[in-house]
């Protein structure tokens, strides 16, 4: 570019008007900013939240204590504990996660053979003590059924892909 | 010997052998379910099938005898395709319900389903499902995944000697079960448990309790009865949750009882975890200062032979030595290793082993048994007379109580009467004693803990010489003492009996009842009648709350089997070492290192700071305690105390088999076992559904 152009653009002031009229174009586009926490992005079906643990239509918990969770967590977060509950079924009779041990990396929902933990749509979960995230079974419980029409909806979208 | 070709490896292999075992020497591995070594061969799985040239078909190698010249292969594609179907057509009846089944991890079944079987399922129909059987507190059934291997069932027909269980029905209807439903009476129903290679029979007290993934092993040694079976502790954390078996052809080939599989969780309930001391009439919860301070304090004002330590059952070698020398360092004769009052002969070793060994009784060829249930004292032991007298020629008599032995037994009497007849060469049995090429003889803890066991311990030693028992010439010792307790041939090797002059557990009994005694150690000793000590002070380490704790002045927590390194003698004279799979309780600690603290504070010092230094202790003692897991010969001698024998009969001194020491006596498992199977509960006539 010569001297006489660079001098042109300078004098016109076109490099900042070119800006301005870049910034005022935005003011009609959609805009991408959302109001959290008022308003929330897109989540995918598969992304992978706080934990819940699921019953059956019926009411019955899934959970097997099959501890096949509890082996595949590369965290070590979870601990289980089983016993004969009294119709003879096999039952858990403790169920933690330390989340603040879990990285979140869904391998517990992959090993369980009758989907009963599934890392659900929550990421709001933050909580102003440590001790709040040591959840227990009846937190997962309830987490299980506050979520449970979401979760079924995600693993309704997400089968074929499995 | 057949001499044959495995995938194209000549072997030879001994005459009698299968193709199996063939292929197993030439390290071919080939899957099966329904054999087993120490079984009679079924050969109905069908998992073992394997090429044999010219053959027209697959063979079951498990039930075809090797023979010369023979063309074995097992990798060719028509195998491969073979197991695949056996595996799918298994699999068409079997649940897949991995996750709940307590066996996964530990499954021929799912381990084979992965090396041999097809990657899916093509099966669409109903499957089976075949109600479960209730077999007792001990075994749980879920008899949907039974795949009909017979082992459990030629298990209690042939090594168990309970022929109950069999199979009704046939093709998919087949069921394994009682005819009569009722729990299976057996001292060895736990290897059921062992045996069955699918989920469908599982250790009950274990329902559900851990996955076999979580467990950490330790290999280790049973110390309930004297057999000193090899076990392996699986514990996770502080719990031990469960005991299996560890091969040893030589003791226990690879069967335990049912006492020494389940009483573990009796590790768990009324554990001494503190020291207690005894204040104004009640124990009080105390700290170790305080717990010592209280014995020296008593220590101290008695005399030296107003003193006196008694070993329980479960007492460890380590422990015994250590309690031995501060006794023998406070200069005390007064120490009993034989709680029961057997009159044992410590002077010759011979005299109070198992000389021919348990391996060495399918050696024998006749047999007496004097005052001795080997079924309730130790199964083990039992089950190898069983295999003997499954072999033939093998003579067996008995005197005393008359019990059901699993196999044939000549009872020739209650009482030392027909002892004495044979001891003279009066009775037939003698003259089948002296024909035999290998003859033996048992005698029990019930003809020798009674006042006159001195002599008949002599009569005994007078048949082993007349009847020739003993043979110098073959090395043959057919002289053997089965011993009721884990603690008691190790007590008498470390020589923890009376001292010159001293007092044994009788007159320590009744001295401490007339005051004679001031101060008595019980190291475990519960089986002692705790409510004749009188005033005495009791001194208990030990490490269940029962009776010699509950009778203490101070209790100093120690150790149980699991939770310590520790050396323990079977009945053989084979010394063995348990190992620590868990920590003690709380603040319980090792007992030999209890003794040692305790010396400390009572101003005597022993001799050593470290296990290894205990250990020297005890190959000093006695040098059979330095050759591990070794059974020496030992020389025979004179021993026992010739004298009138009453006539009052034999009893066996176990009275409830699974109710026996301190720690089954805890244990909510043999509760349950004594309720179904020791004492029937009255009314019941057998035939009421």
């Amino acid at each position: 570019m010569g001297f006489f152009e660079r001098a042109v653009r300078t004098v016109l002031l076109s490099e900042l008007l070119s800006g301005l009229a870049l910034t005022f174009s935005y003011m009609f586009r959609p805009k991408v900013t959302i109001n959290y926490p008022y308003e929330k992005g897109p989540l995918s079906p598969r992304f992978r939240g706080e934990h819940v643990l699921r019953r059956y239509p019926s009411g019955e918990e899934r959970c097997i204590a099959c501890k096949l969770c509890e082996a595949i967590c590369p965290a070590q977060a979870i601990t289980i504990e089983a016993e004969p509950r009294a119709d003879g079924s096999r039952r858990t009779t403790r169920y933690d996660i330390d989340m603040t041990k879990c990285i979140y990396c869904g391998l517990c929902e992959e090993s369980c053979p009758v989907d009963a933990i599934v890392e659900g749509p929550n990421f709001e979960f933050a909580t102003e003590t440590r001790e709040e995230l040591m959840y227990d079974k009846a937190k997962l419980l309830a987490n299980g059924d506050r979520w449970e029409t979401e979760i079924a909806e995600r693993l309704r979208a997400d089968a074929p892909y499995r | 010997m057949p001499k044959l070709t495995v995938n194209g490896r000549e072997i030879e292999v001994p005459a009698g052998h299968t193709v199996l075992q063939a292929c197993e020497a030439s390290g071919v591995e080939i899957p099966r379910f329904c054999y087993h070594e120490r079984l009679s061969i079924a050969g109905n799985c069908r998992m073992c099938l394997v090429h044999q040239e010219k053959a027209p078909k697959p063979i079951a190698s498990c039930a075809m005898p090797a023979a010369d010249g023979m063309v074995i292969r097992t990798d060719t594609p028509e195998i491969h395709k073979a197991r695949q179907g056996v595996m799918e057509l298994l699999l068409i009846n079997h649940p897949l319900d991995c996750p709940i089944c307590d066996q996964a991890g530990e499954c021929d079944l799912q381990d084979q389903a992965m090396g041999y079987g097809f990657d899916r399922g093509r099966y669409r129909e109903n499957r089976r499902a075949v109600k479960d059987k209730d077999w007792g507190p001990l075994i749980k059934t879920v008899m949907t995944r039974c795949i009909h291997c017979t082992r459990c069932i030629r298990f209690a027909t042939e090594i168990a000697g309970v022929p109950e269980l069999g199979a009704t029905g046939r093709g998919e209807n087949m069921e394994v079960g009682m005819y009569v439903e009722k729990a299976l009476n057996s001292e060895l129903s736990g290897n059921l448990i062992d045996l069955c290679p699918v989920g469908a029979l599982t250790s009950a007290p274990y329902a559900f309790a851990s996955r076999s993934w979580e467990l950490r092993t330790t290999e280790s040694v049973d110390v309930l009865d004297a057999v000193g079976s090899n076990i392996r502790i699986d514990s996770r954390g502080p719990t031990v949750l469960r005991v299996l078996p560890r091969l040893n052809e030589d003791v226990n080939e690879e069967w335990i009882s049912d006492k020494t599989r389940f009483a573990c969780d009796g590790l768990r309930s009324r554990r001494l975890d503190q020291p207690w001391v005894r204040r104004s009439g009640s124990l009080e919860p105390a700290t170790w200062p305080e717990a010592f301070a209280a014995v020296a304090g008593r220590l101290k004002s008695a005399k030296p032979d107003r003193v006196a330590a008694i070993a329980g059952d479960l007492a460890c070698a380590e422990s015994m030595v250590a309690l031995k020398t501060l006794l023998a360092k406070l200069g005390s004769p007064h120490l009993d290793c034989r709680q029961d009052g057997a009159k044992l002969d410590p002077i010759c070793r011979a005299g109070y082993l198992f000389n021919t060994t348990i391996a060495g009784i399918e050696q024998a060829d006749a047999c007496l048994l004097i005052g001795t249930n080997p079924r309730r004292e130790a199964p083990i032991v039992n089950a190898r007379l069983r295999k003997r007298s499954l072999m033939g020629g093998f003579t067996v008599g008995l005197i005393g109580e008359a019990a059901d032995l699993t196999y044939r037994v000549e009872h020739l009497g209650p009482g030392p009467e027909k002892l004495k007849a044979i001891a003279a060469g009066k009775h037939p049995f003698s003259k089948t004693l002296a024909k035999a090429k290998a003859p033996m003889l048992v005698i029990g803890q019930g003809a020798l803990a009674r006042p006159d066991g001195g002599a008949v311990l002599a009569l005994a030693r007078e048949i082993a010489e007349s009847c020739g028992l003993i043979k110098p010439e073959s090395k043959w010792n057919g002289f053997n003492v089965l011993h009721t307790a884990a603690s008691r041939t190790g007590g008498l090797d470390l020589g923890f009996v009376p001292g010159p002059k001293g007092r044994d557990t009788a007159a320590i009994v009744a001295g401490a009842g007339q005051g004679a005694i001031e101060v008595l150690f019980l190291l475990g000793a519960d089986e002692i009648d705790t409510g004749r000590l009188g005033s005495a002070f009791v001194v208990y380490i030990g490490h269940h709350g029962d009776k010699g704790a509950t009778r203490a002045d101070v209790i100093l927590p120690g150790a149980a089997y699991t939770e310590k390194d520790a050396t323990y003698v079977n009945t053989e004279g084979r010394v063995q070492r348990t190992r620590r799979a868990v920590f003690p309780p709380g603040e319980a600690r090792e007992d030999w290192a209890i003794v040692r603290a305790l010396a400390e504070s009572c101003g005597v010092q022993l001799p050593f700071d470290r296990l290894a230094d205990v250990r020297a202790q005890l190959a000093a003692a006695n040098p059979v305690f330095a050759t591990l897991d070794t059974v020496l010969p030992a020389p025979w001698g004179a021993f026992g105390t010739p004298g009138e024998v009453a006539a009052a009969p034999f009893r066996s001194p176990i009275r409830d088999f699974y109710r026996t020491d301190a720690i089954s006596r805890a244990s909510p498992t043999m509760d349950e076992c004594a309720a179904a199977f020791s004492g029937s509960p009255p009314g019941l006539t057998g035939t009421h559904g």
